[in-house]
């Protein structure tokens, strides 16, 4: 077991972890931060999706040794002071159904808007294309996140 | 008509914030404590095999293995409709990855380790891989004690055969029917299997305490259904209904398969051998592809005869399905098309085989759609393809053909009130049918693919919905209600219901998914039904409330109870405008009458509701004189797209799909359920596809094989149109559309690859490399 230190949504936490404990499991079985999904377990569902010093990686294809002294954020980070306005942008648009794929699709959200804030269409499709949804066909996701980042 | 203050508004959802928070707990997310165990599987590696012998004697002495268990320990039938099935393996293993035992550990580490080390000894049988060798004289039977299982009376297996069942219509006189046609076509057409990919896995987590009391923590779209069927199983343990406890929290996504009971028993069972403690079974991603339901594969022989003017005079529907290992909730799907493969159409002589075939597949079952995308994709194939014959246009021959209220269904009862006509000339609006539209681009073909679509609720007729509804101090309430919310809005449509007869405000009304302790029951979150059935029942217990609430005022302000009534929280009165009394003064508290006593307490309602006019008992030879199906929501469909002639890549421009949904309670959910629906349905006709080896192993149990759409795969363009015929049993004439949005998608893709490329492709799905190679082959054969 190693213990590792790193920032989890603000705060300074650290955990015992052996070198091949995945940081999806380590954040969401000993650290408490559920939000992020378990949905393939081989990168290809962006359920997992998390903020490593403000990308949007997937938390499934990384070792939680390999995260000592960075930054992580979690949708349970995003929420902490009141919701932003793109969750109440998604809420206003009943953007998700089964609400399984939210937290990842949120946090790549988050990273586009953070990088670039009135984004295009096409640029909102490729940002949420590595996150999976089988429910809503994708595009009120697509209408809520337009419409939280367009031109006042 | 009654104005409506909550019914019809687009609500937002009252687990919008719950979900976009993270706050939202789903199975897997919930704590169970330091004493949590971990179940791993141990798959059967044939897919036809008797089993010899079980050594679990090296996997017991794993460090933290508290236990191995296998079918010995559970030699009991279970299933929804026929019990034909088994938690664990008992003599024989049927498909590729079956479940022969379980290792319990204090970690899952050492849980999957000592699963490898139990050793099993196989005698390989041959394996039945297709429906049609299925059925041949001599096949190999998969289950011979098929005339030994328990079934529901509607079912009709053929002993000593891998016929589990065979649902049959005769209506009319279908020779006379063909012999008066002017034109017949007869073909085949091919659906295979596939795969639901709700994005969160299977989970359950169950505990067998000290005192006897069986909980269970689910994913789950049936959570009375599994305590009834894991009671029912597990009775030669002593275990009862009432020691019996399901808890369902969110739910990722369904889509039918986490209807009734698959790998959610093997926790039930798991955990009586671990008493005290709780023991989690996670399925993962590939077992969520090969060990949990797949959508049944049919080949469907299909005969129309149509006059001249494309009248249909006859129609004989064959269809071989493919069910699987196991039959006992997809031999349902079989039932249904076999009541229904006429389609939307008025037919008057009709004929249908519908057989529910074991083979040594995966287990076929609930998929959204129970069976009507799979046997429309031939019948709007069909109709297309006779309309062109004849000279007609393909909306046209619809429109002469569709089914009218008070027409008789193929088993005989009449066809509900239903906005088909409307729902036609809406689309054909919409899409611009008679436009003719070219590409600029001579690589690239325009074609416009149109099609009907119906579907009826396939439920026991004593299916039921009930509901208690209780005031809270500030006169907001909480529905119980047992009904799901898997992602389609339930829980904001029951609000929005208890709403509008409350004249309370939606966002002051809770309901959550339920535990069958606390919340009445219901059957199961499938079929469509919820929004109709579990609507009427939380109707009725918001009336019963109201009933109670005016009475009590009537009775203590000594006001006719008639005269009063719910309007913004309170109690008003139509001589008296003067007089108004907030609810929350009195819901709990009661009344307090000028003695100092109070009259009243807590207002507390109920309701049930049950299709008393529903009925399966008809002759098993043609089907006729029962009332099988409640009701059918009917709606139609169009597309445009682009093929690039070299690539064989199809773009989907536009899709415009009207329903009629009756009602639509929350519009803006009922159009979120046509959009996600028709992306669901463009994946199974464009993308994707099941491949299995010579073992018949699935080799592409995952999202990097198996391909579902990302946010890049979108048509350009969704119309979605609802239209509103309203069901006279209906809360507000409501009926259910959930499922339906999915399935006229594959058969207009496919008739508008013939406009675009005169090329007919007659099994799904329809890839790009399946588009080239009969460009290619064009005329070779002819």
């Amino acid at each position: 077991m190693k213990k590792i230190s790193f920032s989890l949504n603000g705060e300074q936490r650290f955990v015992y972890v052996t070198p091949n404990e995945i940081l999806l499991d380590v954040l969401r079985y000993k650290m408490g931060a559920k939000s992020p999904k378990c949905g393939c377990d081989t990168g290809d569902c962006g359920a997992c999706t998390i903020l490593l010093n403000g990308k949007a990686v997937r938390s499934c294809l990384i070792f939680a040794v390999e995260v000592e002294a960075q930054d992580i954020v979690t949708l349970e980070g995003i929420s902490r002071d009141g919701l932003t306005p793109l969750q109440k942008a998604l809420i206003e648009h009943n953007a998700f159904q089964c609400g399984y794929c939210a937290p990842g699709m949120i946090l790549s959200a988050t990273e586009l808007i953070n990088s670039n804030p009135h984004p295009g269409e096409e640029e909102i499709k490729e940002a949420i294309s590595g996150n999976l949804c089988r429910c809503t066909g994708y595009q009120p996701v697509i209408d809520a996140i337009k419409n939280a980042t367009k031109k006042h | 008509m009654e104005k409506l203050k909550y019914v019809g508004q687009s609500s937002v959802r009252i687990d919008g914030k719950e979900k976009v928070s993270g706050a939202a707990l789903f199975t897997d997310d919930l704590e169970f404590g330091p004493d949590l165990l971990y179940a791993e599987i141990v798959e059967g590696p044939h897919a036809h095999a008797m089993i010899n012998s079980i050594d679990t004697s090296e996997a017991e002495h794993v460090p933290e293995v508290l236990c191995v268990v296998t079918g010995k320990d559970f030699p009991y039938n279970f299933g929804l409709y026929m019990k034909d099935r088994f938690i664990f393996a008992q003599d024989r293993v049927r498909f590729f990855g079956e479940q022969i035992a379980a290792v319990v550990a204090r970690t899952p580490e050492a849980a999957k380790k000592a699963a490898k080390l139990v050793r099993v000894s196989y005698s390989p049988l041959p394996k039945v891989l297709s429906p049609v060798d299925a059925v041949k004289k001599n096949a190999d039977l998969i289950h011979p004690d098929l005339k030994h299982y328990e079934h529901v009376p509607w079912f009709f297996p053929k002993p000593d055969s891998n016929i589990a069942h065979h649902r049959k219509i005769r209506k009319g006189d279908v020779e006379k029917g063909f012999a008066e046609a002017d034109y017949v076509l007869e073909d085949t057409y091919e659906v295979p299997r596939y795969a639901h990919c709700a994005i969160e896995y299977h989970a359950a987590v169950a505990k067998f305490d000290h005192s006897g009391r069986l909980t269970v923590w689910a994913s789950s779209q049936s959570p009375h259904t599994q305590r009834n069927l894991f009671a029912s199983a597990l009775a030669p343990m002593g275990i009862t209904h009432n020691d019996v406890r399901v808890i369902a929290p969110h739910v990722g996504g369904g889509f039918g398969s986490k209807a009734g009971v698959t790998m959610e028993i093997i926790a039930a069972a798991i955990a009586t051998k671990v008493k005290g403690h709780p023991v989690k079974v996670l399925w993962n991603r590939e077992r969520e592809f090969y060990n949990t339901y797949q959508r049944l594969g049919v080949t469907a022989n299909l005969k129309v005869g149509v006059k001249k003017d494309g009248r249909i005079t006859a129609l004989h529907h064959e269809l071989f399905w493919d069910a699987g290992a196991y039959v006992e909730y997809g031999a349902n799907v079989v039932n249904a098309v076999g009541l229904s493969a006429i389609g939307p159409y008025r037919v008057d002589n009709a004929s249908i085989d519908s057989y529910c075939i074991y083979t040594n597949l995966p287990p076929g079952g609930p998929y959204r759609g129970f069976g009507y995308s799979e046997f429309l994709f031939g019948l709007e194939s069909h109709m297309e393809r006779i309309a062109g014959h004849l000279g007609i246009d393909p909306i046209e021959i619809r429109r002469r053909n569709a089914i009218k209220a008070g027409d008789l269904t193929a088993y005989g009862a009449p066809m509900n009130p239903n906005g088909l006509q409307q729902a036609i000339d809406a689309v054909e609006k919409e899409i611009g049918w008679k436009k003719k539209l070219v590409s600029k681009d001579p690589d690239i073909a325009i074609g416009k693919g149109f099609s009907l679509f119906w579907k009826a609720p396939a439920m026991p007729p004593n299916t039921s919905s009930s509901c208690f509804l209780k005031f809270n101090e500030d006169a907001s309430v909480n529905l119980l209600v047992s009904g799901m919310d898997i992602g389609q809005g339930f829980l904001t449509v029951m609000a929005q219901i208890a709403a509008e007869v409350l004249s309370v405000p939606v966002s002051k009304i809770r309901t959550e998914n339920p535990d069958t302790d606390r919340n009445p029951y219901e059957w199961q979150t499938v079929a469509s039904h919820v929004t109709w059935g579990c609507g009427n029942a939380v109707k009725l217990a918001a009336m019963d409330a109201r009933k109670q609430i005016l009475a009590l005022v009537s009775r203590t302000h000594h006001l006719p109870e008639e005269t009063l009534f719910l309007e913004d929280e309170q109690v008003k009165c139509m001589t008296r405008p003067d007089f108004s009394l907030p609810l929350k003064d009195f819901v709990i508290a009661g009344i307090q009458m000028g003695d100092g006593t109070f009259k009243g307490g807590p207002i507390i309602g109920r309701g049930v509701f049950m299709p008393e006019y529903a009925s399966t008992k008809a002759n098993p030879e043609t089907s006729q004189g029962g009332h099988p199906n409640v009701h059918y929501t009917v709606g139609a469909a169009a597309a445009i797209i682009e093929v690039d002639r070299k690539t064989g890549k199809v773009k989907v421009k536009k899709i415009v799909e009207a329903v009629d949904c009756g009602k639509a309670i929350n519009p803006d959910l009922v159009k979120g359920q046509i959009t996600g629906g028709i992306l669901q349905g463009i994946s199974t006709v464009l993308y994707e596809e099941m491949k299995f080896d010579h073992r018949a192993k699935m080799l592409n149990p995952n999202f990097t094989d198996y391909k579902i759409p990302t946010s890049l795969d979108l048509p350009d363009e969704v119309v979605p149109i609802i239209i509103e015929v309203p069901e006279p049993d209906g809360p507000y004439g409501a009926r259910g559309m959930g499922e339906h949005t999915m399935i006229p998608v594959a058969p207009m893709i496919a008739n508008a690859i013939e406009d675009a490329l005169g090329i007919r492709i007659k099994s799904m799905p329809i890839t790009s490399e399946k588009i080239c190679l009969t460009l290619l082959n064009r005329g070779k054969n002819d």
